[in-house]
């Protein structure tokens, strides 16, 4: 495998990239509206999530108030929409993206400063807070209507070029599938890189003993308030995408529920891991539908089936945490170590478990300190 | 002048509700450094446990009773059954647990009891009292309330301070290992600390309530406010979660009525962050002491 | 009875429209409410009227042979919820067209995308302005009840004329239901208000906003406001003892709901919860469960007792099934070769004829997607309005009020189900 994709790690990150947009394209073009649709939920899901798993995996802060990053992205997207000429759309995403940054590293300079339930205090309390400054500036951000948003048309070109490719006409909700999976590719890309190099060694030290961090010369203050920002900035992605997707930003589209299962969500997939992030994404999305149309095939009532779903999601959180902590990519992970182990027996295979293992323990730490006031 | 006086004395009453709720979190998080995200549904179905019993004929304090009860039974329950399980993890993990629980509950509640508005009765009057001419905004349920609220304080702090198993449940918060040496039978003060908490959160979810709309989400709003009440006072004072949740009832009660209610959300952040970047271990932080 | 054992028959549809959902034997629609969370009281009782009376109306024969297929989804009144569910609506379900979709800023996640689409998007459960004072840019929506602003409009004329010295304040939800209730008002009575005030759907302490409106002296208050909230700002009045005479627009009076929600606070403070309401002025545009002897109720009942699920005959049930008849009789006036855009024609041509349980006609035609052009001003007395003024018609904007009972007079058909109307 290591020979297949090259040693370093940017190339094999960068093929990696191909061969998962070549994947995208064949299921994109392979599937109807409704499912290019899905898959377009799934891509911002994946990419918030993403940012959070970064977060809270490799940083060891908590935030319960993403959604709030999400709707600062999504608002800024729907802004820059309203006009009748607008422009292009990578502009605007980048724009939401980077208008969440600046906010992200406000709340990060703050957030760096405290810990465990006072960081989930201060996160939740910006959760409920942020949907309510819409509200209070009802003019331009439309109040509790939100803005609509249209999708600008498909630029020709990319049209063009997909038909040459594909020979099929490209649909609205295939494009926002293309651009949600693109920026998906991108940012895992970025993040993965982020992560393997020197800033991810600093973010994992500092999460895993502080004052080694420290004793090493390491500033913890700003790898904390960096860990922030590049997870804001993934978040105000994804809320652009999701006003693109969604047509619309409404301060109900960004209540603490969303915050909550997008936490669920990376836990699920794995905390820590960007595929356990894309997981996590898969089941916000498709999960519901299946539950819902379970208990209606069984017979209960409309009302009573969709309760089935938060029901549903709630109970397999709760198993994951207590039974399976590192979420399904760790036990994956486990378990081919394992199998690693118990099939060979070499010196260089013996390491490559240690370090399996490690990347497990690392998720579900022992090693985090207790919560409250760690530094006096 | 009255509509001051009407501002803050709703405030006071809102704020000894989230006061209790605070209060809550604070036990649970003495006992097993977790804070109960789950604490607000848990006190929702012991409402709706006591409007079952008093739709059903009986009177509003055999329901109150049987709601503590019920809180009592549930705190443990959750506590044997699903917190025991985490020890040793990460505390992200016990957050989310509990977030998980809370997702449960709310969606067990409105398959059981469906999701439309039950009226909570309230055991004293709904109408202002009059002093002379005008009348005040302070029921008899609003004394109520706030009593109640000082009343489990007092009795708080008399268990851990005055009694020989409030020792003991603070050993065991304090230090597993030292308090199993010392012959405390620590699993056992854990499930009690927890069924504590689950009860005076019960008697939160019964404070909002009485006189007014219940539904399955009901409570969602106070475990925002009830939290950030906790966090402002510092999660280890059971003094500072009682003035936590004054401050932000009366806060946030000034801001709706003279600012403007969509507003009172990014109030308590405000609040929030302003005291945290302060003292980041809250109002009554016992900094140093508990380096954990 | 057209035969109807061959499923491929579909491809002699008529080339000149879309048969989407549509086959010899059934039509599949849809919707998106809210059935979970905090919307969810009230709200999720509507589609169970929709399903009792397209159940009542299939078990007798269907429209046209065809059995009507109501497929409800749960946006928990969450915009982007809406818009996968309405993506999963029509790009999966395929339905025909939705009917009865609720709320404003729900719906208009999805009302560009339904017209883009050309998805029939009919009767939103909404009275936001927007579903039918643009048919040009939206000829797929249509709106259903009588809007906030033709109802600020028609309570605005009452009080100046009934109460032309009262001190007036607004009591509003903070979104268009309140904004266009306010602009209707205010065409009448802007000089007799003293103080506006706003409240947060969700946030349950109106304390500070009912205190605001008292320390005004408004001896008058106008309320925008959803059931629960009347019921909120009944008892947080009672607790500061502020007596004004109550004006709730029809959303939030619904007597019956009110009272059974007040009629639990006996000790010591109300003894029966509809009589806390009397002399509380609101308006109706249909009959609802407080007339039981009305024939419309009559039916209502029958239909809910045959085919209804568990749980009583409430105003959100029959507000459901009142706009299921009009539905049917869309269907009705489409004719047997149903298409997308035969409906659409079929509301535009014959809808301001429909005759059903409104008190007032609907405004549709090819100019205005507007639906029921009216209500009257009630007085509630032991839980039952009486009826203060006859049925006031009107329109958006500067529209003049006028009296108009010609649709009040409406009887149902003894079959319960409408008739196909004339050419």
């Amino acid at each position: 495998m290591d020979r297949l994709l090259g040693r370093s790690t940017l190339r094999r990150h960068l093929t990696l990239a191909v061969l998962g947009m070549l994947v995208v394209v064949v299921v994109l073009e392979s599937t109807g509206p409704f499912r290019n649709a899905q898959f377009a939920s799934m891509a911002y899901y994946g990419i918030a999530g993403a940012g959070l798993t970064i977060l809270i995996g490799l940083n060891g802060q908590i935030s319960l108030g993403h959604g709030a990053f999400m709707a600062i992205g999504a608002y800024t997207a729907a802004l820059m929409l309203q006009g009748g000429d607008p422009l292009p759309l990578p502009v605007i995403l980048l724009a939401a993206a980077l208008v969440t940054l600046v906010a992200g590293a406000v709340v990060g300079v703050a957030a760096a400063r405290l810990h465990g339930p006072y960081l989930a205090g201060a996160t939740l309390a910006l959760a409920v807070a942020v949907p309510g400054i819409p509200v209070y500036f009802s003019g331009t951000l439309g109040g509790e209507q939100g803005l609509n948003v249209r999708v600008p048309d498909i630029p020709p070109w990319f049209a063009d070029a997909v038909f040459f490719v594909t020979g099929q006409d490209m649909s609205r909700s295939r494009y926002l599938g293309y651009l949600g999976w693109f920026c998906l590719v991108v940012t895992f890309v970025l993040l993965a890189n982020l992560a393997r190099g020197r800033v991810g060694r600093t973010w994992r030290a500092v999460r895993d003993n502080e004052v080694a961090a420290e004793l090493a010369g390491i500033d913890l203050g700003r790898a904390r308030v960096l860990a922030f920002v590049v997870s804001a900035t993934c978040a105000g992605l994804a809320g652009g995408l999701l006003a693109l997707s969604a047509r619309i930003a409404a301060p109900s589209g960004f209540t603490l529920t969303l915050s909550l299962l997008l936490l669920s969500a990376i836990v699920l997939g794995g905390l820590g891991t960007l595929t356990g992030a894309l997981i996590g994404a898969a089941m916000l999305t498709f999960v519901p539908q299946l539950v819902t149309g379970l208990g209606q095939d069984l017979g209960l009532t409309d009302v009573r089936a969709a309760e089935l779903a938060p029901l549903t999601y709630g109970l397999v959180t709760m198993l994951v945490v207590l039974f399976a902590p590192a979420g399904i990519v760790g036990g994956i992970r486990a378990a081919a170590a394992r199998r690693r182990a118990v099939k060979t027996s070499g010196t260089s295979k013996e390491a490559r478990k240690d370090e399996a293992m490690d990347e497990i323990r690392g998720v579900t730490g022992d090693r985090h300190p207790g919560g409250g006031v760690r530094r006096g | 002048m009255q509509q001051l006086i009407t501002t803050v004395l709703t405030g006071l009453t809102l704020g000894a509700v989230y006061a209790a709720f605070a209060l809550a979190l604070v036990l649970i998080w003495r006992a097993t450094r977790i804070v109960n995200f789950a604490q607000a549904p848990m006190a929702m179905i012991t409402t709706y446990i006591a409007l079952v019993l008093i739709d059903a004929g009986m009177s509003y304090w055999v329901g109150f009773a049987a709601a503590l009860v019920s809180g009592l039974v549930l705190g443990a329950l959750v506590e044997r059954f699903v917190i025991r399980h985490l020890t040793g993890k990460s505390e992200i993990n016990a957050v989310i647990l509990t977030l998980g629980l809370f997702i449960v509950i709310h969606a067990l509640a409105a398959l059981i009891f469906g999701a439309r508005y039950r009226s909570f009765p309230a055991p004293f009057g709904l109408r202002g009292f009059q002093v002379g001419d005008t009348t005040i905004a302070l029921t008899g349920f609003g004394v109520f309330t706030i009593l109640s609220v000082v009343g489990v304080m007092v009795l708080l702090v008399l268990l851990f301070r005055g009694t020989d198993v409030g020792l003991r449940m603070r050993a065991s918060a304090f230090n597993q290992e030292m308090a199993r040496l010392l012959g405390v039978r620590v699993g056992r003060m854990l499930t009690l600390g927890w069924a504590l908490a689950a009860v005076v959160g019960s008697l939160s979810g019964l404070l909002i309530a009485g006189g007014g709309l219940v539904h399955p989400s009901y409570m969602d709003g106070v475990v925002v406010y009830g939290f950030v009440a906790a966090v402002l006072g510092g999660l280890d004072s059971p003094p500072g979660a009682v003035a936590g949740g004054v401050i932000l009832g009366l806060s946030l009660s000034l801001v709706s009525g003279y600012v403007g209610s969509e507003l009172v959300p990014l109030a308590s952040l405000v609040i929030l962050m302003a005291v945290l970047l302060v003292r980041p271990g809250g109002l009554f932080a016992q900094v140093r002491e508990r380096r954990v | 009875m057209v035969a109807c054992g061959a499923g491929e028959e579909r491809e002699e549809a008529p080339a000149e429209g879309s048969t989407v959902g549509v086959t010899d034997d059934s039509v599949t629609i849809g919707a998106h409410f809210p059935l979970t969370g905090v919307a969810a009281p009230g709200y999720s009782e509507i589609p169970s009227g929709h399903q009792a009376y397209y159940d009542f109306v299939n078990a007798n024969g269907g429209v046209h042979g065809r059995q009507i297929e109501f497929i409800v989804r749960d946006d928990a009144y969450n915009p982007t919820n809406t818009s996968q569910v309405t993506n999963e609506l029509v790009l999966s379900d395929e339905i025909f067209a939705m009917v009865a979709g609720l709320g404003t800023a729900t719906h208009s996640a999805v009302v560009d995308f339904l017209n883009g689409e050309e998805v029939p998007d009919l009767f939103v459960s909404s009275g936001s302005l927007q579903w039918g004072d643009a048919p040009a840019d939206r000829p797929y929506t249509f709106g259903w009840q009588t809007d906030y602003e033709s109802e600020g409009k028609i309570i605005g004329q009452w009080v100046a004329e009934n109460m032309p010295d009262a001190k007036v304040g607004l009591f509003l939800q903070d979104d268009d239901f309140g904004r266009d209730g306010e602009k209707g008002a205010r065409q009448f009575i802007e000089d007799q208000i003293v103080e506006v005030q706003r409240y947060q759907s969700g946030n349950t302490d109106v304390a500070p906003q009912i205190a605001a409106l008292q320390a005004a002296g408004a001896d008058v208050i106008l309320g925008f406001n959803v059931p629960s909230y009347t019921a909120l700002s009944q008892l947080t009045a009672l607790r500061l003892n502020y007596k004004p005479t109550w004006f709730y627009s029809n959303v939030g009076s619904d007597p019956a709901l009110v009272g059974s929600l007040l009629a639990r606070f006996s000790e010591g403070a109300v003894t029966d919860g509809s009589r806390l309401l009397d002399g509380v002025l609101t308006t109706e545009y249909i009959p609802g469960v407080d007339a039981p002897d009305n024939p419309w109720m009559k039916l209502w009942q029958r239909v809910w007792d045959e085919h209804g699920g568990e749980g009583e005959l409430t105003n959100y049930r029959v507000y459901g099934m009142s706009q299921a008849y009009t539905f049917v009789q869309a269907l009705q006036a489409a004719g047997q070769d149903l298409t997308r855009e035969g409906i659409v024609a079929a509301i535009e041509e014959h809808g301001g004829g429909f005759e059903g349980p409104a008190l007032a006609p609907f405004r549709f035609s090819a100019d205005s997607h507007m639906g029921i052009s009216g209500m009257q001003v009630v007085r509630l007395q032991g839980g039952v309005g009486e009826e203060l003024t006859p049925v006031l018609v009107t329109d958006i904007g500067d529209a003049p009020i006028e009296e108009d009972d010609s649709a009040a007079e409406d009887a149902p058909p003894d079959s319960g189900i409408p008739d196909q109307p004339a050419g």
